[in-house]
Formats: structure tokens, sequence, C-alpha cells
């Protein structure tokens, strides 16, 4: 890592990037396919642009998962 | 936040949250399990219940400005004092220039001063979405002038 990486991500601009509305409003259907395993950035290419960009987003995307992997089976 | 603070934060979340669920229950169409849709109301709501907290203590004020910690939160090397000040001189400019009043504000207060950004939507009672637009407008002006000035590449930074 060099000194211009943090700048580097703070300029990350995807163009796919969807937004906070709309990735919060897939977010369950998202989180469940990467529960199973599945590629859902594959499905959702916006929402995963939106993931890596937002930290809030982020945050929320990873707090989800984690409620719903550490559920009892 | 700790101790009953926290549970009192937890509680209000868990009431909020209850409350949209039900209000939204006809509203789930099968696409995922009940429980991780109805989980994401609960994390939404400690979400914006966080924000809202930030300004009962707010280590750093709305409208600070604090320009001298932004090469910090770059990650910019002070070694490199020409160049981080150009950077910087760079952003300014673009900030002061390219943005609107309210624009400026915003991406103050969130890349400068380093407040949350949930935190700031409750404050200016914006929604997330429109602040984290100002912000990714924003990065793309900084990369296109910074581009221009010599900083960076169009992919990648110029090492000098």
């Amino acid at each position: 890592m060099n000194d211009h990486d943090t700048l580097e991500r703070f300029l990350e601009a995807d163009p796919r990037d969807v937004g906070c509305d709309e990735a919060m409003s897939v977010l369950h259907i998202y989180v469940d396919l990467v529960a199973a395993g599945l590629d859902a950035a594959d499905r959702y290419p916006g929402v995963a642009a939106h993931l890596a960009g937002c930290g809030p987003c982020g945050v929320d995307f990873a707090g989800l998962l984690a409620a719903v992997t550490s559920e009892p089976d | 936040m700790t101790g009953l603070e926290l549970d009192d934060v937890a509680h209000q979340a868990a009431d909020d949250a209850m409350l949209a669920i039900l209000a939204k229950l006809t509203e789930f169409r099968g696409e995922s399990r009940f429980t991780t849709w109805a989980y994401r109301f609960v994390i939404l709501e400690v979400s914006s219940k966080l924000g809202r907290h930030y300004w009962r203590n707010p280590p750093v004020p709305l409208d600070a400005v604090q320009w001298e910690r932004l090469p910090d939160r770059l990650g910019l090397d002070p070694q490199q004092h020409a160049e981080t000040t150009g950077i910087i001189a760079e952003i300014r400019h673009v900030v002061d220039t390219e943005l609107t009043a309210h624009q400026r504000r915003v991406f103050i207060a969130i890349v400068v001063d380093g407040i949350p950004l949930n935190a700031l939507a409750d404050k200016l009672g914006l929604q997330r979405n429109a602040i984290y637009q100002v912000i990714f407008d924003a990065r793309r002006k900084l990369r296109r002038a910074l581009v221009a000035s010599g900083y960076l590449e169009e992919r990648g930074v110029r090492q000098l």
C-alpha cells in the first residue's frame, strides 16, 4: 500500500453505483444471496458498487449479514 | 456508547423497527427470507438512531471546517509536503468554485470534518442518499481536477 491508496479509494466513483435508496431497497435479497454463498454482486452489480463506495450502507450490509448468519438453525 | 445509554438506543430502535415492520407487512413479497426482510428494518433504525445520537456529545461540531486535518484523512504523505499542499489546494479550489453552498457544506462536514454521514443527514433533515450523491459527484469533479493538474493519472496516482 502506498500513500495514495486512501486518496484513490476516496475518489472512486463507480458509474454502476445505484445509490443508497436502491441499494437499501434490495438489501435483504442481496444479503440472502451472500449468506447462501451465491454471487450477489453478479446479480446486482450496482448494489455491489454502492456497498463498496458508501461507508454507512456497507456497515448496514455487514450488520444484516451478521444478523442472518448468526441465527440458530 | 455503553450501558444504559446503549440499552436505551437499542430498545428505541427495536420498538420503531417493529412499528415499521407492522406498517410494511403487506409489502413483503417473499423475495428473501422473512427474517432477513424484517431484520433490515432493525438495521436501518439502528443506523438512524446512531446518527441522531452523535449530536448528544459531538466530537466535531457542524461547520468546524478543519481543512488542516484533510491530508491525514486522505492518507497524504506529510513527507511529500509540496505534493500534499498542491493536492489540498486543488481540492479547496474545486470545493470553492464548482460546488454550490449546500454541496460545499456537505462536503466539508463529511470529508473535511469527518462527521458521520448518518449524523449529518439527521442534522440537516436529509435522506442518506441525498448526502451520498453530493459526495459522489464531488469525487468525480475532484478526480477530473487532480488529473488535469497532473497529480493523478486517469487510473491511479502519478508517482513522483
